[in-house]
């Protein structure tokens, strides 16, 4: 099979568990996505499953892209990413649903984060700041950012201001609370990284 | 319908009495002693409403000695077995804070008279 599909983020919500505790939940509609490619080790030099998801109109494809599409038979697809395939893997054209995955399953859920454009240290990376009144001139500054004798130069990596956000993002570990496959729904435990509507990766968890 | 509200009108209680604050209520909850369950009943006044759907709460106030006692309960839990509605009361504010500065007389709440 394959180790993972593409989603949407629909958004959070909150799920009551048997015993009345109240479980954050956030809602993913994961599937169902079609394969268009195998990758082997003798024609691309490694295995890989490639997928689409979500349908697109034919007009909207060029035609290269067309021809890829054709192969599978199943239209056109807005989203085309790549999975890992274990064993026996299916074949082209097959649809992939989220049955794959059970409730108290870990998985990991990639997506990109909402952008928050140029920032401060103190939004990015957390720096405590200074003072804000009684006359401070160092309300929201970094501070020293080195040494002059040694090293005499910015270490790289070096925190500092600049975009925050709009970054691939991971979160590992996530608990599988329900999975509806006749809506296609996953309800995952705790936050995804991206905005509403946006595209996220759902993978069988590596640490799990 | 946006796929959030529907999962989350599913969980929601449909037999859920109308009550406002200022209403007595006894609320009947469901406690888990190890793998045994009985069900307590918290009595006392409605002293605020929360409506934020399936997040919807109350407040119970009651006196408990000469102490007040204050519990938040979820509308829509599932620990919660039912509401029963004891006693309609008067007042003219959507949330009763100023309750927890009076005691014994002065707390009381006038019964609605329904005409």
């Amino acid at each position: 099979m394959i180790n993972g599909l593409l989603g949407k983020k629909i958004g959070m919500s909150q799920v009551y568990a048997a015993d009345g505790q109240r479980i954050p939940v956030t809602v993913l509609e994961a599937g169902p996505c079609t394969v268009l490619q195998k990758k082997t080790v003798d024609k691309d030099g490694y295995e890989s499953i490639q997928v689409g998801y979500e349908p697109k109109s034919a007009q909207r494809v060029n035609k290269p892209e067309m021809g890829h599409f054709k192969k599978a038979g199943k239209g056109a697809f807005a989203f085309v990413r790549e999975f890992r395939s274990l064993d026996e893997s299916p074949a082209l054209g097959d649809e992939i649903s989220c049955e794959m995955f059970k409730p108290g399953d870990r998985i990991d859920v990639t997506g990109v984060s909402k952008g928050k454009g140029f920032q401060g240290v103190m939004k990015r990376w957390g720096f405590a700041g200074g003072r804000a009144s009684h006359g401070s001139m160092f309300k929201r500054r970094p501070g020293a950012i080195g040494q002059s004798a040694w090293p005499s130069k910015v270490i790289k990596g070096k925190k500092m201001p600049g975009q925050l956000g709009n970054v691939r993002v991971t979160t590992q570990n996530l608990i599988v609370v329900e999975v509806r496959p006749e809506q296609n729904l996953v309800l995952v435990r705790g936050a995804v990284p991206g905005p509403k509507n946006g595209l996220v990766e759902i993978r069988k968890g590596i640490k799990a | 319908m946006n796929i959030i509200d529907k999962l989350e009108m599913e969980q929601m209680k449909k037999d859920i009495p109308r009550f406002k604050a200022g209403d007595t209520l006894k609320v009947h909850v469901k406690i888990t002693e190890g793998d045994k369950q009985r069900i307590q009943i918290f009595q006392g006044v409605c002293i605020k409403r929360v409506n934020r759907g399936l997040g919807s709460s109350y407040t119970v106030r009651k006196m408990s000695g000469s102490i007040g006692v204050e519990r938040i309960f979820p509308l829509h839990s599932p620990s919660i077995d039912k509401i029963e509605v004891v006693r309609i009361g008067q007042v003219r504010r959507a949330k009763l804070y100023y309750l927890r500065n009076l005691r014994g007389k002065a707390a009381r709440i006038s019964e609605k008279r329904m005409v």
